[in-house]
Formats: C-alpha cells, sequence, structure tokens
C-alpha cells in the first residue's frame, strides 16, 4: 500500500512526485509507456511563458505566473538547461497592436514583469532577422526556454532519488475504491494499491476520472506538429517569437532551444484519436509557410526532423485541479502553459493532498538537487580530462553529431529514471538526435542497452512495446 | 531474335545488344571490351553470379565472405543456405576458405576477425 | 608538431597517407574515429570494387585490407577510436579517446578524410507516424553486414541510390522480402549494373518517380503509401498505392560530413556540400586538403583513391615549400547548369591536371565542351550519355588553359 499513487509520468506527475517525495510519504509513479515524458510531454513548444496570456483569475494565470517565477531554481536543482531568452510576440499592423495593448493590459494584471511593446527600429535591432514588415511586438523579457522531457526525466529522478518508485508499462485500466484507499489494475493485470490517487493522466486523464465515477469533464487532444532546424541555423534568432493571437489561434512560433536548435511550430488541429501523432503534409506546409511570415530566412532545407505532440485540451477552458472525491486529485485538462505552471502545479497539489487528511511531514534527508545530465557536455576541456582520467569511457565518441560520449550513454542507462530503449537514450543525452539522426551511433547505443539490460539485442526497442530495432538474426537463431 | 542487357562486368554498365537464333550467339554488340562480350555470351547460356554475405563465426561475430568465382544464377538462394548453416573457425583470415565447393566455387573469408 | 595529419582512415585517408609517404613525408598520423581502418568499405562487403584500380573485382572490406596492408608496411602511425572535435585554421587539431583523453596536436599540413553521411529521415517529411523500422540503407547495412541482425523482413526502399540497391540484395538474399524500390526522380541515381544485379535479378520493381507519401504503425512500421509523382515531383492525387511492409530504408542521397572543415574556415561548396578546392586538393586555408567523399560524393572508391593520391602528394609538396616556387595563376572553373559543379573548381597550376563533375540530369547524345574566356574551344568529347548517378572524369592538358583567365564547362545535348 503505498500512500500516493500518481497516474501519469509526464511532467506534471513528475512535478507532482518530486514535490511529493519531500514529505514522508510512499510514492508510486505509474506510467503506461515504457519510459516517462511520453505524452504531450514529449512533443511541444519548451517555452515557459511568461504569463500574458491565461485570462486574469484563472488558475492558468495564476499558476503560470507563479510556474514562471520558480521555474529558474527548479531547473538550477534539477540540473536542468534553462535559458532566460525572452519572448516577443510580433505584429503585423494596427489591428495587431491593438490585440498586442490587451495582451499588455492582461499581463499586467496577472503580475507579469517588465512587458512593454517595442517600435519596429528597437524591436529589429533586437532581432534583426525578423521580417521586415513585422511592425512592433510586446515584448517579455521574463519568457525563457526548457526542454520538457529533460525536466520530467530530472524531476522524475529526483523524485525516485527520494525514494518514489516508478512503475512503466502499467496502463491504468481500472480502479476500485476499497476500504483503505483505491486498487489500480493495469491492463496485463498487475496490482497497486494507494490511499491517495492522483491523476496526471494527459490525454487520457477524463478517462481515468471516470473510473471513479467522476464524468465531469473531458479531455481531447489537439494536434502540434513542428519542424526541427540543425544546430548550425539555432542563433538565426534569439528571443521565442510568437504571432499576436487571432481567432485562428495563437499560430506558428519560432524558437531557439535550449540545446541549441531553432523550433518552428506548432500547429493546431483538435482530433479524437489520443494515439494519433502522426505528421501531415497539410502541417508541415502551415509551419513552414507563418514561420516564414515571421522570420522570412528560415532555411528549412536545415530541417533535421519533424514531429507531432497531442496537447491535453480541457472541456472547462481552464486546468481542472480538484478533488472529486476523497483521496482522488484529478490534474487535467493541462495544456498550455502547463509546462510552466508545473513547479506551481505540484506545490498547489500539495496543499490538495494536504486537505485530503494526509499530514505532509518534511523528509529529513530529502535533497532537491540532482546532478546535471548534462554535465560533461558543457564541461570545459581540463575537466573533461579529469573526468576520462577517472572513467575513460568519456573519451569515446559514439555520436558524432552531437559529440556524446560512451560514458554518457552509459550513464543515461544507469542513472534514475533509467533510459530503457532507443528514444530514452535519445532524450537523456542526445545522442541520435543530430543531423544524421543515428544513422551511424543507433547500432552502437543497440548493443550498449543490449548489454546493460542483459537481453538480446533483437529484444532492444525504440520506444518500448513492439517497436523492436531488429526482427531476427540473418543466419537463423544460434543453436 | 535480339536479347537486350545491361552489362555488369563494371561501372560502365554497357547496353549490349545480342542476335541469338535457336539458342545459338550469332553477335554482340554494344560492348567497349572483350569482358562485356564474354559477360553477354554467359549471361544467354549460363548467367553467373557471385555471392556475397556473411558466416557466422565461433562467439556470435560475423566475418564477411565471398564465392570465389561465379555461380550459377539460379543456385544464389541454395548456396545462402549453405553459408548461412556454416560455421567459421576464429581466428579468420582474408582469403580463408570456409566452405569447398559451393556450386563449383570455394567461399572464401573477404574480412579478419580475430 | 606533426607534419602531416589526416583526419580519417578510410579509403582516401589511407591512399592520401601512402602517397604523402612515397613523396617523402615520414611524420604522418592518421587519426579514425573507428576500431578498424577501412571506413565505410568494411560494411560495403559486396564485390565491385578495384576493378579500375587493381584491375580485379574486390569486396569493400578487401579493398580496403589492401591499403591498410600498405599502411602498415609503411609503418605510418594510426590512433584509432580517435574523434577528432575541432581543427582551427591555424591547423590545431583537438581530438579525444580513452587512453589520451582530449589532446591537441600542431599540423603543418591536414587532409580532410571524413566521408560523407545519409540524409536521414528528418530531411524528407514525410508525413505520418515515426515507429520503428526506418532506417538509412547505410544502417542497416551495418545491422545486417557487420552485426548480423535483420532489421526488417518486409521491405520497401526509398531511394535508388546505389547504397539503397545493393541492400536491396542484400536484404533479399538474408531472406527478407524486398517490394519495391521507389525513386522520386525519372531516373535512378545509381549505377545502372546496380539496377541489373541487385533488383532485377530479383524481380524487384524500380518505381520511378513514385515517393512515399505516408508512414503508418504505432510502434513499428506497418505499411508505407507510395505515390506517383508529376514532373515538379509533387505527388498525383489518385496515385496512392498501400503496401504493408515493416521495414522502410532509405537511400535518398550522401552527405559530406564538414563539420570539422567548417570549423577550420574552410570556404565551401554549396553544390557538393564539400570545400573549394584547386587542381591539388588544396582548400581556401592554406595547408588544408581535402579528398574522397568528405570533399564530393563518389560513385567508385577506385578514384577516391585517385583523388587522395593527388592530395597526399600535394601536401608533400606544401610540406617541403615545392609549391612557392611556381608560377601563381588563378583560373576559376565555371559551369552550365546542365553540369552542376567541377572539382576543381579552380585552377592555380599550369599543369596537366583531371576534372571530376557531375551532369543535373540524364542527357543523351551529348558533347562535353571546355571553353576559356575568349570562347575558344579547348577540349570536347562526345558521350551517348551522361546521367547524374555516374561521376564524369576528363584530363585537361595544361596547354587547354595555357593563356585562359577562367574557363568554362558546357554540355552541349544534340
Amino acid at each position: 500500500m503505498f500512500d500516493i499513487a500518481i497516474i501519469g509520468a509526464g511532467v506534471v506527475g513528475g512535478m507532482i512526485a518530486r514535490k511529493l517525495s519531500g514529505y514522508d510519504l510512499s510514492i508510486c509513479l505509474v506510467e503506461r509507456k515504457n519510459d516517462v515524458a511520453m505524452g504531450a510531454t514529449r512533443a511541444n513548444s519548451a517555452i515557459v511563458h511568461a504569463g500574458f496570456d491565461a485570462h486574469s483569475g484563472s488558475l492558468k494565470a495564476k499558476l503560470n505566473v507563479r510556474g514562471s517565477e520558480m521555474m529558474e531554481e527548479t531547473a538550477a536543482q534539477l540540473g536542468v538547461k534553462y535559458r532566460r531568452n525572452g519572448s516577443l510576440v510580433i505584429g503585423f499592423n494596427e489591428e495587431d497592436r491593438k490585440e498586442l495593448e490587451n495582451l499588455l493590459d492582461r499581463g499586467n494584471q496577472n503580475g507579469v514583469k517588465d512587458l512593454r511593446i517595442l517600435e519596429k527600429e528597437e524591436l529589429h535591432a533586437l532581432e534583426p532577422n525578423l521580417s521586415e514588415n513585422v511592425e512592433c511586438a510586446l515584448y517579455a523579457p521574463t519568457g525563457a526556454i526548457i526542454c520538457p522531457y529533460e525536466l520530467t526525466i530530472a524531476a522524475v529522478g529526483n523524485a525516485m532519488d527520494n525514494g518514489a518508485v516508478l512503475e512503466r508499462n502499467f496502463e491504468v485500466t481500472d480502479i476500485k475504491k476499497e476500504e483503505e484507499g483505491y486498487l489500480l489494475t493495469s491492463a496485463d493485470g498487475k496490482e497497486i494499491c494507494a490511499r491517495t490517487v492522483i491523476n496526471a493522466a494527459g490525454v487520457y486523464a477524463d478517462k481515468i476520472a471516470a473510473m471513479v465515477g467522476d464524468q465531469s469533464f473531458s479531455v481531447h487532444p489537439r494536434r502540434g506538429e513542428y519542424i526541427l532546424l540543425d544546430k548550425e541555423v539555432g542563433n538565426l534568432i534569439s528571443h521565442t517569437v510568437f504571432r499576436t493571437p487571432s481567432k485562428m489561434g495563437k499560430g506558428i512560433l519560432v524558437t531557439p532551444t535550449v540545446d541549441g536548435n531553432l523550433l518552428t511550430g506548432p500547429t493546431s488541429v483538435d482530433i479524437s484519436d489520443k494515439e494519433d501523432t502522426s505528421t501531415t503534409q497539410e502541417g508541415f506546409a502551415k509551419v513552414i509557410k507563418e514561420a516564414q511570415e515571421n522570420v522570412s530566412t528560415i532555411p528549412f532545407g536545415k530541417t533535421i526532423t519533424s514531429f507531432c505532440g497531442l496537447r491535453a485540451v480541457g472541456s472547462t477552458g481552464d486546468f481542472i485541479i480538484n478533488a472529486p472525491k476523497k483521496g482522488f486529485i484529478n490534474v487535467a485538462g493541462i495544456e498550455s502553459p502547463g509546462l510552466s505552471a508545473s513547479p506551481a502545479i505540484a506545490e498547489y497539489v500539495a496543499e490538495l493532498v494536504k486537505e485530503q487528511g494526509i499530514s505532509l511531514v518534511e523528509k529529513e534527508n530529502y535533497n532537491p538537487c540532482r546532478e546535471a545530465m548534462h554535465h560533461f557536455r558543457e564541461a570545459d576541456m581540463d575537466e573533461k580530462n579529469r573526468i576520462i582520467s577517472k572513467d575513460k569511457s568519456y573519451g569515446k565518441i559514439v555520436c558524432r553529431c552531437e559529440g556524446i560520449t560512451e560514458g554518457e550513454i552509459l550513464a543515461a542507462l544507469r542513472t534514475n529514471p533509467k533510459a530503457v530503449d532507443l528514444d530514452g537514450v535519445k532524450r537523456r543525452t542526445r545522442a541520435q538526435m543530430g543531423r544524421c539522426q543515428g544513422g551511424f551511433c543507433s547500432p552502437h547505443i543497440v548493443e550498449m542497452i543490449a548489454k546493460e539490460l542483459n537481453i538480446p539485442i533483437e529484444k532492444v526497442t525504440k520506444s518500448g512495446g513492439n517497436s523492436y530495432v531488429n526482427l531476427g538474426r540473418t543466419k537463423g537463431e544460434v543453436k | 531474335m535480339t536479347r537486350e542487357l545491361t552489362c555488369i562486368i563494371c561501372p560502365r554498365g554497357c547496353a549490349l545488344k545480342i542476335e541469338l537464333e535457336d539458342g545459338k550467339i550469332l553477335s554482340v554488340s554494344g560492348n567497349s571490351c572483350p569482358r562485356g562480350e564474354q559477360y553477354a555470351k554467359d549471361e544467354c547460356c549460363n548467367p553467373q553470379r557471385t555471392v556475397t554475405s556473411t558466416v557466422r563465426c565461433e562467439a556470435g561475430r560475423m566475418v564477411s565472405v565471398k564465392t570465389d568465382r561465379p555461380i550459377p544464377k539460379d543456385k544464389m538462394f541454395d548456396c545462402m543456405e549453405r553459408i548461412n548453416a556454416a560455421t567459421a573457425k576464429l581466428p579468420v583470415h582474408i582469403g580463408d576458405v570456409i566452405l569447398e565447393d559451393v556450386f563449383g566455387s570455394r567461399v572464401v573469408a573477404t574480412g579478419n576477425a580475430e | 608538431m606533426t607534419e602531416l595529419v589526416i583526419i580519417g582512415g578510410g579509403p582516401a585517408g589511407m591512399s592520401a597517407a601512402v602517397a604523402a609517404y612515397e613523396s617523402g613525408v615520414r611524420d604522418i598520423l592518421i587519426l579514425e574515429r573507428d576500431k578498424k581502418l577501412g571506413g565505410i568499405l568494411q560494411q560495403c562487403i559486396h564485390n565491385g570494387f578495384g576493378l579500375h584500380k587493381f584491375g580485379e573485382e574486390l569486396t569493400g572490406p578487401e579493398y580496403a585490407w589492401k591499403y591498410e596492408q600498405k599502411v602498415r608496411e609503411l609503418e605510418i602511425p594510426v590512433k584509432l577510436n580517435t574523434m577528432v572535435l575541432d581543427i582551427t585554421e591555424d591547423k590545431v587539431i583537438t581530438a579525444t579517446n580513452e587512453e589520451e583523453g582530449i589532446f591537441q596536436i600542431q599540423a603543418k599540413a591536414i587532409i580532410l578524410a571524413m566521408g560523407c553521411r545519409e540524409r536521414s529521415k528528418g530531411a524528407l517529411n514525410i508525413p505520418g507516424s515515426r515507429p520503428a523500422g526506418i532506417y538509412s540503407a547505410g544502417t542497416a547495412q551495418k545491422y545486417v553486414n557487420m552485426m548480423g541482425y535483420l532489421p526488417g523482413k518486409e521491405v520497401v526502399i526509398l531511394g535508388s541510390g546505389d547504397i539503397g540497391l545493393i541492400m536491396a540484395r542484400r536484404m533479399t538474399l538474408e531472406g527478407a522480402k524486398v517490394h519495391a524500390v521507389c525513386e522520386l526522380m525519372p531516373y535512378s541515381g545509381g549505377l545502372i549494373r546496380n539496377i541489373e544485379q541487385c533488383l532485377n535479378d530479383f524481380h524487384i520493381p524500380l518505381k520511378l518517380s513514385h515517393t512515399v507519401t505516408q508512414i503508418h504503425g504505432k510502434e513499428r512500421l506497418e505499411g508505407v503509401t507510395i505515390s506517383q509523382v508529376d514532373e515538379k515531383r509533387r505527388p498525383i492525387p489518385g496515385t496512392e498505392e498501400y503496401i504493408p511492409c515493416d521495414t522502410l530504408l532509405l537511400s535518398v542521397g550522401l552527405i559530406p560530413e564538414n563539420e570539422l572543415s567548417k570549423s577550420a574556415g574552410v570556404q565551401m561548396d554549396r553544390i557538393t556540400g564539400g570545400a573549394v578546392v584547386d587542381q591539388n586538393r588544396q582548400t581556401s586555408v592554406d595547408g588544408i586538403f581535402a579528398c574522397g567523399n568528405v570533399l564530393h560524393v563518389h560513385d567508385l572508391v577506385d578514384y577516391v583513391s585517385e583523388e587522395a593520391e593527388i592530395a597526399g602528394k600535394s601536401a608533400a609538396e606544401y610540406i617541403f615549400k615545392k609549391n612557392t616556387e611556381k608560377e601563381a595563376v588563378r583560373i576559376p572553373i565555371t559551369t552550365d547548369g546542365k553540369i552542376r559543379y567541377t572539382v576543381p573548381e579552380v585552377i592555380t597550376e599550369k599543369k596537366d591536371i583531371s576534372v571530376f563533375f557531375r551532369v543535373a540530369d540524364v542527357y543523351r547524345n551529348v558533347e562535353i565542351c571546355v571553353y576559356n574566356d575568349k570562347n575558344e574551344k579547348v577540349f570536347s568529347r562526345k558521350k551517348l550519355k551522361a546521367a547524374p548517378g555516374e561521376m564524369e572524369n576528363i584530363p585537361l592538358k595544361a596547354a587547354a588553359f595555357e593563356n585562359a583567365q577562367s574557363l568554362r564547362f558546357e554540355l552541349e545535348v544534340k
């Protein structure tokens, strides 16, 4: 019997697990996939929003501004890269300017600091590669960028280091109320008991809530397609560039990423299939067209990959964080700015947990910090050589495009939450994420995973489940 | 009848024209060298291919191999069965004979494995 | 200070090292990232190498072995498992390996011989899901030929480059079923002999003017939709065909791997993706040379070896300062578009040279013409056919550009 079961190891579940692991509680984080950060967290704009978007007074607005304030310290504790690069909402005409002024007012009401409107000259001096016909912009110096799955991996890892348990490949299909709490059953018949259940199941949060009889909301997936460009063009712009929101939505943004790439997207299409992360020709066309309206010189020939994420859009228009039953807490409808708000959501949920009658006693030996997984990558030559002299596997490059060493990959395979598949190694180390997209290094990484997990090479997957990388041996089975 | 072939002897890929009558070759044209003419004749009467593949060594490693001369084209998959069933003893050096007499050819190592 | 450092121990690097040694350089170091010399040849276990260079048909590892033996005989130092991280314009090389950690070497001359990489699926933006089962042909080649694993059993190949064609045969022989090879262009990018012996021998259809327009499958690939494309390479609605398969191999082009060249400040050519070089394969940076697939993608390793010999010899001349005694000239070579590029693209010395180039499309009954700046035809050669998949190589006598300020390469189509 756990004190707490959290369903869903996305950024929300991960940050809640981390927060609660600071108290004397036994915690189990259950995830239906082979790894953490596999849902909405895996593929989004990777932005820490300043907080001027959400309507004043909403939970979204409150938690966004608070989360944004907390993020820098949270990232520092977790050893996660964070860069306050500032954001610009650009306007092309007078209509846009009016909307930007509305946003400015709303931002000020929400408590966002240092917002102001920039006129053309100052704007183009600040961001010289903006398209010529961009007239003005709302400048939010507190806007920042972060890598959502790096944050989630670090948060879950930190929670695990403080005693939380991660249960992968556990797709909750049934929840039963029992005398002392709830019994969760997985698709393959595994069971977990917990006094309090926190539903952070992303696009499936409505299904999970329905399992305890709460049908007060629904969640639908909204597709967002992105195109990621080579690091060679990562410094084309330095700020996150949004378009002025219109009836048509927020439009396509262009932003550098913390790892130095250039990211453009997302499209915004409501769909019904909660598993459909396929990209489309129309999506690519829209991303390319609008991104080039913002920054006309974006060289899409330098594309290294494209992907599609699903946002979990709640039916109420605001975050749905409540306790419909005693001991059962919903954290649902966490669409944008969910990443930005995540540290504040964790704080807010801790209060709700307390309200369920669970006493939150601070853990004596709690350590809120985790060693940065990118420490070697960012170190200077002397520091690198110091590390190599202790562990020579750091002297051997496996991923040549990103310059990732065997030592870093081994660390990803051995550090909580351990990578267990090719994509898991990719998200933790950036190996296979460069311009050749794993063409050279993935066979080597497959061998390393097989060795580390002590499984045959044919059993290594790209991303869990049936996603085997190899389907057999050329000479048949070894006799 | 006339048969048209692309010569595979070298990367030039000459377009060959072969005049045949009752299975007998009357003439070959389009070739740039004598080997092309020979290829045309072989291809019409007895098409042959070199097979390259790998053989499993002890300890699960692989070593690359080839037939040291072309074998009949229609025996390629039979040849593969022999290659797939073979095991090489370590160490293997380039040129080591792995299998004797596979459709008139030997299967030899084309790589080294310690 | 090391006199000559060669980045890459594949066919280009080894051949350049041997040529430099034979030209008198003794202080040579080859830096190779893999655990063995030979580069990509080690996984190219098919035959067809060496006919031009050695007069016999060799497999990739055998071809590499010939050069490795020479390197060993000459006792040219090699550092294996060593990755070069950076090269500066002053020719300081930063590299790393397990034994020495990160270290620096000051070189007098450098030969860039890092080879090329495959264009990845990301660059293609094929709509659909992102399941397991999509590989570049070279990655599949490594699994099949080096590791003994079969990445898939029901295969579609996109792109008819040589590696894709070769892998169609390799996968078939190893027990997979290859359903089709789709090629976006109306002609194949591979050698004709490979279409013959890798596809036709096994009755694998080559679908020209076709591309993959949708990827299906959640965890592992379940199928692809292919479509015919129009003359502007746009998919034609209504021509979609669904092919169930568990594997999609991509053979959609090779890109010279020039990140290090760029860090050294070498001027790049937009078309080849390699450095701009003169007839000696010297780049815009004095004393830095480039050869092989890092310079421009070759079809035949034999020509890579030859080009590397030029670079090796020239690096020796540079080291022994023989270049300084010669008359300085600068004759740029331009092309007409039908000829896409030339290597070299500038001539800086009056001696007999050979010029490599590729054409932009398939042309029949052509005449390759070279004009000087006075519009005099200084060279011409007739050919029945020229195709982008087959690199051309023509000799130019010094007399042909004796008084030229520039040269222009044109392809006249009859």
